[in-house]
C-alpha cells in the first residue's frame, strides 16, 4: 500500500508571533515543505497617504512616525528632505548634523529589533532580544533627550530639527559610543559562531542578485547579495559625502549573511555617529526665518534615502497650497516582500519562518 | 551629486526607441504613450547605455481631468536615475497602463497598491487583485472624489 498525501493549507497569521505584526501568509505544505505561499496584508492598513493630503506640510511629520515605528526618525528624516527640496529650503548645519546623529542611532536600534527577532525566531527565546532590547533602551533614552518622545519622535523640521539637543545628551552618546562595540563582540560571541544558527541559517533563502534588483529589493539584503549599493554612498543626501565608513558586503546572499550584514552595518554606523560628534559645530538647529506653514512652489520631488530596510522615500506633489497635493512612500518593507513566494518555496515551516524574518519589514511601513 | 538625467536627455534617448513615444517634457521628466510602455520599458532596462535596471518607485497621482502613473526608474551599474510618466484615463474614464511586470517584477506589488488605492488599472498584470483594502470594497481611496 502506498501513502498519499495531500497539500494542506495553513494560515500563518495575521496574530502569530513571529510574523513580525499584522502579517497574513496562506501557506501550501506537502508533509513539512511550503509548496505555495500567498501573502495577504492590509490588517494595518491606515490611509496615511490620504491623510497625508489633510495636513500642512509641517504636520505630516508625525504621521510618518507611524509608518515604521521602529525607525521613526528615519522616516522623519526622508519625508523632510522631499519637503526641503520641493519648497527650496536650505538646512542649518547644526539641524543636519542632529538629524544624522539621530538617523544613526535610529539605523543601530532598527538593527538591534531585526537581530533580536530573528533571533526568537530561531527559538532562542528571550535572551537574545532581551540583550538587544537593553541596547536599545538606551537609544530610546537618548531620542527622550533629543525631543522628549521616544517612539513617536517627530523631531525632525523643515531647515533642520524642532529644538537642540541638550548638553546632556553629548556624554550619554559618548558612553554608548564606547560601550556598543564591546557588546556588538558579545551578540557575535553569542550568536554568530552559535553552531544552531550556523546549521539553522547558512545556505537557506538564497536569491540572486539579478532577481533582488529586477524585484526592487534594497537595503541590507541586497548588500548581502553582493551588490554594492548604499545610497548614504552613491547618491550622498546630508552630509554623508563628509564622513567616511565602509560598505558591508556579502556574497552568501543566504540567511546567515542578511544577519551579518546587519551586524557589520551597526559598526559602521558607530563609526559615522563618532565622526558627526567631531564636526557638529554650535549654532542655530532650525532656520527660525522658516515658517509652520509652508506654501511650496507647483512642482513635485522625489528624494531617496537609505532607510535602516531599504531605500526610503517620499514623492511629494504640491499644488502651490499648505498641504501635499499627493504624498507617495516608497516602502521598502513592502518591496522587499516582492520575492518571498519564491524565497520560501521549498523550505520547512520553520525555516520559512526564519527566512522571513531575515527580511526584516515593519507592518507600520508595509501596510500605511 | 546630480544622478538625475535631465528630461531632454532622457527624451533623446526614448526617441531612439521609438520615434512617437515622447509627447511632452520637463526639466526631470519625460512624458510618454501608455501604448508604447511596454516596448521602451524593455529597452531602457536592456539598452547598454541607460540600463535602468531597476524600478525604484512606481506612483499614481489624481489630477482631477486624468491621472498619471509617475515611474522612478535607477541603474544601479551608472548611478543614475530617470522619470516616466504617463498620462492616462482622460476624463476620469477608465485610466489604464500596459504593465510592467515583465519588466521589473517589482512592479508587482505597487500596481497592485495603485490599482487598489487609486484605481489605475494594468493591462496584462496577472493578478490585479486589491493589495490592502478588502475584495469588495467600494471604491479607491485616493482618488479625489473619494467621499468616506
Amino acid at each position: 500500500m502506498t501513502l498519499k498525501s495531500e497539500p494542506v493549507i495553513v494560515n500563518v497569521g495575521p496574530q502569530h508571533p513571529s510574523t513580525h505584526g499584522v502579517m497574513r501568509l496562506r501557506v501550501a505544505f506537502d508533509g513539512e515543505l511550503v509548496t505555495d505561499a500567498e501573502m495577504i496584508i492590509g490588517y494595518l492598513h491606515r490611509g496615511s497617504e490620504k491623510l497625508a493630503e489633510e495636513r500642512t506640510f509641517t504636520q505630516v511629520v508625525t504621521l510618518t512616525d507611524r509608518m515604521d515605528y521602529v525607525a521613526a526618525m528615519t522616516n522623519n528624516q526622508a519625508y523632510i528632505l522631499a519637503v526641503e527640496k520641493l519648497a527650496g529650503i536650505e538646512p542649518t548645519p547644526r539641524g543636519v548634523w542632529l538629524r544624522m546623529i539621530s538617523a544613526e542611532l535610529q539605523r543601530i536600534a532598527s538593527h538591534l529589533i531585526a537581530i533580536g527577532f530573528l533571533m526568537q525566531d530561531l527559538g532562542a527565546m528571550g535572551t537574545p532580544l532581551m540583550y538587544t532590547m537593553r541596547e536599545r533602551e538606551d537609544i530610546m533614552d537618548m531620542f527622550e533627550l533629543m525631543c522628549g518622545a521616544r517612539i513617536t519622535n517627530s523631531y525632525h523640521r523643515p531647515s533642520g530639527v524642532f529644538q537642540d539637543a541638550p548638553p546632556e545628551l553629548w556624554p550619554r552618546l559618548e558612553a554608548f559610543l564606547v560601550e556598543m562595540p564591546g557588546r556588538i563582540d558579545e551578540y557575535e560571541q553569542l550568536i554568530s559562531g552559535n553552531e544552531i544558527i550556523l546549521s539553522r541559517m547558512r545556505g537557506i533563502g538564497i536569491i540572486s542578485p539579478e532577481d533582488m534588483i529586477n524585484a526592487s529589493i534594497t537595503g541590507p539584503m541586497l548588500r548581502a547579495g553582493g551588490v554594492d549599493w548604499d545610497i548614504r554612498h552613491q547618491q550622498p543626501y546630508e552630509y554623508y559625502d563628509r564622513v567616511e565608513f565602509d560598505r558591508p558586503i556579502m556574497d552568501e546572499s543566504d540567511n546567515y549573511a542578511r544577519y551579518l550584514v546587519r551586524v557589520y552595518e551597526m559598526r559602521e554606523s558607530l563609526k559615522i555617529l563618532r565622526q558627526c560628534i567631531d564636526q557638529i559645530e554650535p549654532g542655530p538647529a532650525r532656520d527660525p526665518e522658516v515658517p509652520f506653514v509652508i506654501r511650496p512652489p507647483k512642482g513635485d520631488a522625489y528624494v531617496p534615502i537609505e532607510g535602516p530596510k531599504g531605500e526610503l522615500g517620499f514623492y511629494l506633489v504640491s499644488d502651490g497650497g499648505i498641504s501635499p497635493y499627493r504624498c507617495k512612500v516608497r516602502p521598502p518593507s513592502l518591496l522587499n516582500l516582492t520575492l518571498l513566494r519564491e524565497m520560501v518555496i521549498g523550505l520547512p515551516m520553520a525555516a520559512m519562518i526564519v527566512t522571513f524574518g531575515t527580511v526584516d519589514i515593519n507592518m507600520g511601513e508595509v501596510d500605511r | 551629486m546630480n544622478v538625475a538625467m535631465s528630461g531632454s536627455e532622457l527624451a533623446d534617448a526614448i526617441r531612439e526607441i521609438d520615434s512617437e513615444a515622447v509627447t511632452d517634457q520637463s526639466d526631470d521628466a519625460v512624458w510618454i504613450t501608455a501604448e508604447s510602455w511596454p516596448d521602451v520599458a524593455a529597452s531602457l532596462r536592456d539598452s547598454e547605455a541607460l540600463s535602468f535596471e531597476m524600478l525604484s518607485l512606481l506612483t499614481t497621482v489624481d489630477y482631477i481631468d486624468h491621472f498619471e502613473v509617475i515611474y522612478h526608474l535607477l541603474s544601479l551599474s551608472k548611478n543614475r536615475t530617470g522619470v516616466v510618466k504617463i498620462r492616462c484615463g482622460e476624463g476620469r474614464i477608465d485610466p489604464t497602463v500596459p504593465t510592467a511586470i515583465n519588466v521589473w517584477r517589482g512592479a508587482d506589488l505597487q500596481e497592485r497598491e495603485a490599482y487598489d488605492l487609486m484605481g489605475v488599472k494594468f493591462e496584462g498584470h496577472p493578478n490585479m487583485k486589491r493589495l490592502m483594502l478588502w475584495e469588495g470594497f467600494e471604491g479607491h481611496p485616493l482618488r479625489k472624489d473619494y467621499l468616506r
